[in-house]
């Protein structure tokens, strides 16, 4: 063989790895299996039930009257103008979306260790389309509660959609970079500590009331000013009070939490990729 | 013809026992050699991966050193006992998990078949899951599309095409998930122990297939599988593997060959305990299976002639002393019984030999019993754990003998045809 013929090689698997390592073009090449998984998501979840994809809305409507009930009408919690129960419907909605995004994606590796160990497509296809399949169904359940704001709207209630709300896609892609980036963080390290898995099943229920779901960020500044810090810290309280400003014109708006939460996701998103990419060489040996 | 895939030193480490609390010590100790741009400390340990034998260390090499290329539209088989390293490799070469050193270079697309089904979504019908699969092994829809059709032809599941695959059968799901993967069109295909699965008519069809794929389409196969004949009749050449090292690349049925002597030990001889009887008058110690020319052989290819040797010793002189060899199929249905012309021997050692060079025995395992008598009184009887294996290789094929047939005996009878 020629030395010229030498340099001619496709691709070589070797023991090395770069930190960042993520071929657009090899994911683009691989785009119909992401729609294929897409679909297969979508459809095959909810395959021999009576309600179908009716789950997807039973499901926050229940969460949202149970919250209604419990925390405005047993404890009390000042929502302003805004109806309570499209007050909370709107915080389930898209903490919803958060959560199935990160705990679905969160056992990516051992669920699928079966096919992975198989064959080879570039795995962040798999989180990927959980992100996608979620989305949709995130979707589906902001229909509804486009229904319940349009008929609040005709009894009355004091709801203002903020011009911002244009900016409301960009909080849902960051909510999903979120779940995605802890999401792939959380699956790599599950193929050798299990234990993550016990801490995510919990500690997404923790994250929820620190993340300003069932209260306005200001009551929690002004009724626990001690505590209070943990709720300003964490990203996802911004995202969601910055929805519930843009959708129903109540709480605040700061620029400071936009940025932070910003730069929060992005080095959350990148952690993620780079953990993950270290992880999806060799984790069929320790999963 | 040109090199396609190149490995060059591949070697892989496997950590034994269980991932537990010892884990993170080791997992700090690697980063913080890392850190000070030292080589990883658990690379240095490592025993040989002997199964049988109980490790000295807490990492073994999987495989060790691999060196080989495969030339453009060659079929390479990949051959090994249990445990040799051949699925990891496999791995490796499918990309499913890095070696821990080496490279492997290839200049065309790799694609796996490796137990087929398991991309497979039980709730989607068989259309559906067609095109997923598919999409998982790298094919794109408008590909699959126009294979559609010739995949479930080829399956021969069209009845059942729009129905979930949980209501199909295993032997459905494994043609239609072989169907996929004969019709991708990868540079280099790997396949491990697929043919293993489906019914004799499924298997002749994808063995079919795979020669059409590698001689008719001159693409590049490689193919691992502990089924001797099916490697003899899809390889031009084949890898043997022993213990995670290279042992030989060749002419297939010569490494085919150098494979059926390695275990030796445990498949040729079989050794006898001394009887517990002082008074006994003669005892079998040993028994081997041989060639003709004396090589001691662990599976005897189709056809070839084949001899028992059974050593004996006799303590006390003695009169008409015969030896039996029995021979019956794993269920103990008898199949013949030889026994030798009667004997008057001196106290020593013997060897009666039982020559098998007419009738040809087809691919599988029997159980060999021993007799040791004087006249009609039984001396010593042997049927425990004593077998002779007649590989699926072929030694020979012409019309006399027939190994893809049914039965005990692969000679054929003498046959004529005429018009009455």
């Amino acid at each position: 063989m020629s030395k010229l013929e030498d340099d001619d090689w496709l691709y070589t698997i070797s023991s090395k790895r770069k930190l960042i390592d993520f071929n657009f073009k090899e994911i683009w090449n691989y785009r119909d299996l992401l729609v294929l998984f897409v679909k297969r998501d979508v459809v095959t979840v909810y395959k021999q039930t009576i309600l179908g994809p009716l789950w997807y809305l039973i499901q926050p409507l229940f969460t949202a009257l149970t919250f209604t009930l419990i925390f405005n009408k047993v404890a009390n919690i000042e929502t302003g103008t805004v109806p309570p129960f499209l007050f909370n419907l709107a915080g389930v909605s898209i903490w919803n979306y958060f959560n199935t995004c990160l705990t679905s994606t969160s056992d990516t590796f051992t669920t699928n260790s079966a096919i992975f160990g198989k064959v080879y497509f570039p795995r962040v296809i798999v989180p990927l389309s959980i992100i996608i399949s979620n989305l949709l169904k995130f979707g589906i359940q902001l229909f509804i509660f486009i229904a319940f704001y349009v008929f609040y709207k005709f009894s009355g209630a004091a709801i203002n959609l903020d011009s911002t709300v244009i900016f409301f896609p960009v909080l849902v892609i960051l909510m999903g970079m979120m779940g995605l980036g802890l999401g792939m963080i959380i699956s790599s390290l599950v193929t050798k500590y299990r234990d993550l898995k016990f801490l995510v099943s919990f500690g997404v229920q923790l994250l929820m009331y620190v993340s300003a779901v069932m209260y306005p960020l200001a009551l929690i500044k002004e009724e626990m000013p001690k505590v209070s810090w943990i709720v300003e810290y964490n990203p996802l309280a911004y995202i969601i009070e910055t929805a519930r400003y843009m959708l129903l014109g109540t709480g605040t708006f700061s620029w400071f939490g936009i940025i932070y939460t910003v730069i929060v996701t992005v080095i959350v998103f990148l952690l993620g990729i780079i953990i993950f990419n270290r992880t999806e060489k060799t984790f069929i040996d320790t999963v | 013809m040109s090199i396609i895939l190149k490995a060059e030193n591949i070697s892989k480490q496997y950590r034994l026992g269980v991932v537990g609390t010892g884990t993170i010590s080791h997992d700090i100790n690697r980063w913080w050699a890392g850190i000070r741009g030292k080589e990883d400390p658990y690379l240095k340990v490592g025993s040989e991966n002997d199964r049988s034998t109980k490790a000295d260390s807490d990492y073994v090499w999987a495989l060790q050193d691999i060196n080989f290329e495969v030339r453009k539209g060659e079929v390479l088989g990949i051959i090994g006992k249990n445990g040799a390293g051949k699925s990891t490799l496999l791995k490796i070469l499918s990309k499913v998990t890095i070696p821990t050193t080496g490279v492997i270079k290839t200049k065309g697309r790799i694609a796996s078949l490796l137990e087929v089904g398991t991309g497979f979504h039980p709730e989607l019908t068989g259309r559906e899951n067609i095109y997923l699969n598919g999409a998982i092994l790298g094919m794109t829809k408008a590909e699959i599309r126009t294979k559609e059709a010739e995949i479930i032809e080829f399956s021969g599941c069209e009845r059942y095409v729009d129905t979930p695959v949980k209501r199909y059968s295993s032997g459905m799901r494994v043609r239609l998930a072989f169907a996929v993967a004969a019709f991708l069109e990868p540079d280099i295909l790997v396949i491990d122990e697929v043919l293993a699965v489906g019914d004799a008519e499924f298997q002749k069809k994808a063995i079919g297939k795979m020669q059409d794929i590698s001689k008719g389409d001159g693409r590049t196969v490689l193919f691992v599988s502990h089924n001797m004949g099916v490697i003899q009749s899809l390889c031009d050449e084949t890898i043997l593997l022993h213990n995670g090292r290279f042992v030989e690349k060749g002419k297939t049925e010569h490494v085919i060959n150098t494979y059926l002597k390695q275990n030796i030990g445990n498949d040729a001889v079989f050794n006898f305990d001394i009887p517990k009887n002082n008074n006994i008058q003669a005892y079998a110690t040993k028994l081997t299976i041989v060639d003709l020319n004396g090589n001691l052989m662990s599976e005897i290819p189709i056809g070839k002639p084949w001899k028992v040797k059974i050593h004996f010793t006799v303590c006390q002189e003695i009169n008409n002393l015969i030896i039996g060899l029995g021979m019956t199929d794993m269920l103990n249905a008898p199949i013949r019984t030889s026994w030798t012309p009667s004997n008057n021997l001196t106290p020593g050692e013997y060897i009666a030999e039982f020559v098998e060079d007419s009738v040809v025995f087809n691919h599988g395992r029997y159980k060999l019993k021993i007799g040791i008598s004087k006249g009609f009184h039984s001396i010593q009887y042997l049927d425990e754990n004593v077998y002779i294996t007649i590989s699926e290789v072929v030694y020979k094929q012409d019309k006399t003998v027939l190994t893809n047939g049914n039965g005990v005996f692969s000679n054929q009878m003498k046959m004529n045809v005429y018009k009455t």
